[in-house]
């Protein structure tokens, strides 16, 4: 497969700040990218770079193949959906997604026909005529993402495209967006902050931490293999033991990595199963989500989180703990991921 | 205290009724009443012999004012004030486009401060510092001279209707201290509209595969366009009313201001000047209701 985009070395500063700090990696064809971190780690810099925005301060950029260094988002065969959407508010649904064809001086009925087109592929054929102050949130969208596919791109940019939906928006879009990309084949590179929708999406995901990357992975080896401890920390919130606690536990100064949902609760003075790790402390808060419960227990110096299946067995040890109370958690050490820093 | 603040708390209206009234008096009595008063008295005679404005109707002073030397007045305002307007626009927009998208803080401080602090000076200090300017041996003629600019300069000035005999005497001179003295107000309504233009539209623009023009002439200029038809109003509008450059600068020949000022002050001729007052509130008028038919307020 050909590479769709590679980032070789690419830096890109502010004056000290540096946004992004010599990153290297590469976008397969047709793959589904996602881009993941806090505010501030890169990921919309990475983005910007790719969309021509902004220039690379060092390294090289190649988009299918060429060097992009330099060349304007014009002359780019990539198109972006913004996070609040960017409709030109003086121009109606239609005309919204014709402008990529119009600049590119296609005849007016062409130019409408396939707009049209691409607003039946997104669901929204009978609001051509509107403004897009007369639209939802999410039809706006919708309208952003047909515009953005009106150029038949070979790579689409998606910056934060739901951060602005209400949750049940997002879940449906989520779905939607999966099945565009499977019928276009074309490459999707997404950003976001939000873990669960890069799990749920991606075919791979870069983990950006202060303009550098952590890791990438697909989803699953993300979740279950995290290299880092902030990795692990971001992605689905997993426990890390602290070197200190390692070392008396397992009698290696290494941090791990336990995820929430393997670790057991027992009763204070539990005495643990074979090979099973146990450590003892104080309940902070019991909170009940509906299809499961979690735990924060205050273990030494740090706060571990449990996260326990609903079922009777759970409910009934729940109804005897409080806070404040002495709970012992345990694990199996085939869940204990070993981590790097 | 707090009983009166209950009081008018729970009266809105009345609350609303005296926060409005001082406004809608001054605007409604004072205002559009004395303009009123004064265009009602462009249908009125005025008596050449007594000196003085009978209260009988005629449309007389509305045809005098397309007898040829009151015609010549007019068009003579009116050209002027759209070459003033189409100038300031033009310098007006990118200096606007440089403080709303990219100046730093700083930088912008410094722009508004340079734009606005001619306006805290007088008016009339500023109009004759430009006759100075203007002058020959001024700083103008001093600066062409050292450049070996003459010959430039002379086959200007010998063009006809914009030039003259020198610079502060030709049409050109006039057309300069307009345009300085009204460029804050073009200025500043562009820069508040541009300021209004989301930097994401432009990059979408340019995302969707528009060169740096298309983006201007499809996307930035349309949604800015409020902001030159409001900074137009004023440099319209305030050239056709001015009576002080044209006397200052530029070659003889009068201005609508200059009539409006000549037939009330001097002759007591209530009725012509009145008839004078119409025309820029005609022209305003049709040159509004031709910015909304461009789409001017569509985006307010």
């Amino acid at each position: 497969m050909t590479d769709a985009i590679e980032f070789k070395d690419v830096s890109r500063h502010y004056g000290d700040v540096k946004a992004l700090d010599g990153v290297s990696f590469t976008v397969q064809e047709g793959e589904f990218f996602s881009m993941l971190g806090p505010s501030g780690s890169g990921k919309t810099t990475s983005l910007r770079l790719m969309a021509g925005f902004e220039q690379p301060s060092r390294g090289s950029l190649t988009l299918m193949g060429q060097e992009a260094s330099g060349t304007p988002p014009y002359e780019r065969d990539v198109n972006t959906v913004f996070q609040d959407y960017a409709l030109f508010p003086h121009m109606n649904v239609l005309d919204n997604v014709a402008y990529g064809l119009m600049v590119r001086k296609v005849p007016r009925t062409e130019r409408h026909a396939q707009a049209r087109e691409a607003l039946a592929m997104v669901a929204l054929p009978d609001h051509a005529e509107r403004t897009p102050a007369q639209l939802s949130g999410g039809q706006r969208q919708r309208v952003a993402l047909a515009r953005a596919l009106v150029n038949r791109p070979r790579i689409l940019l998606l910056d934060e495209p739901l951060g602005a939906l209400d949750m049940k928006l997002r879940e449906q879009m989520q779905v939607e967006l999966k099945v565009l990309h499977r019928k276009l084949g074309i490459t999707f590179v997404y950003v976001t902050h939000d873990q669960g929708e890069a799990l749920s999406m991606s075919d791979r995901i870069a983990v950006f931490n202060q303009g550098r990357i952590e890791q990438i992975a697909s989803p699953r080896e993300l979740y279950h293999q995290p290299r880092t401890r902030f990795v692990a920390d971001f992605v689905g919130s997993a426990n890390v033991i602290d070197t200190a606690l390692a070392q008396t536990l397992t009698g290696r100064p290494q941090a791990f990595a336990v995820r929430q949902e393997n670790i057991a609760m027992h009763p204070a003075g539990n005495v643990p199963a074979t090979g099973r790790l146990q450590v003892e402390g104080e309940v902070l808060a019991i909170q009940f989500l509906g299809a499961s419960q979690r735990l924060e227990v205050q273990v030494g110096g740090q706060v571990i989180t449990a996260l326990q299946a609903e079922s009777e067995a759970a409910s009934a040890l729940a109804a005897h703990t409080r806070a404040g109370q002495r709970v012992a958690l345990s694990w199996a050490p085939q869940h204990m991921v070993m981590l790097d820093a | 205290m707090r009983a009166l603040s209950n009081f008018f708390y729970q009266r809105r209206t009345l609350t609303l009724l005296l926060m409005l009234t001082p406004p809608l008096l001054w605007f409604g009595v004072v205002y559009l009443g004395s303009l009123l008063t004064l265009l009602s008295q462009s249908v009125f005679v005025f008596d050449d012999m007594s000196m003085s404005v009978v209260a009988e109707f005629t449309t007389d002073n509305f045809a005098n004012l397309l007898m040829p030397a009151n015609l010549d007045i007019v068009l003579r305002t009116l050209g002027m004030a759209v070459a003033v307007t189409l100038a300031t626009a033009l310098i007006g927009f990118p200096m606007a486009w440089y403080m709303a998208h990219h100046a730093s803080p700083a930088e912008k401080g410094f722009f508004y401060v340079g734009v606005m602090l001619p306006m805290w000076a007088s008016y009339i200090v500023k109009a004759y510092a430009w006759t100075v300017l203007l002058a020959q041996g001024g700083v103008i003629y001093w600066v062409i001279n050292a450049l070996g600019l003459q010959g430039v300069l002379q086959a200007v000035l010998a063009i006809p209707v914009i030039g003259g005999d020198t610079l502060a005497t030709s049409n050109l001179g006039r057309f300069l201290v307009f345009t300085y003295i009204w460029l804050p107000f073009m200025v500043l309504p562009i820069q508040a509209a541009i300021e209004r233009v989301p930097a994401n539209l432009l990059l979408a623009s340019g995302d969707l595969g528009a060169r740096p023009f298309q983006t201007f002439r499809t996307v930035l200029w349309p949604l800015a366009f409020p902001g030159v038809v409001a900074g137009s109003i004023f440099t319209f509008s305030l050239t056709l009313g001015d009576y002080i450059i044209p006397q200052l600068v530029g070659p003889s020949g009068l201005y609508i201001g200059n009539m409006v000022y000549t037939m009330q002050g001097t002759i007591g001729n209530i009725p012509m000047a009145a008839a004078f007052t119409c025309v820029p509130i005609v022209l305003i008028t049709i040159y509004l209701a031709m910015a909304r038919r461009l789409g001017a307020f569509n985006a307010l």
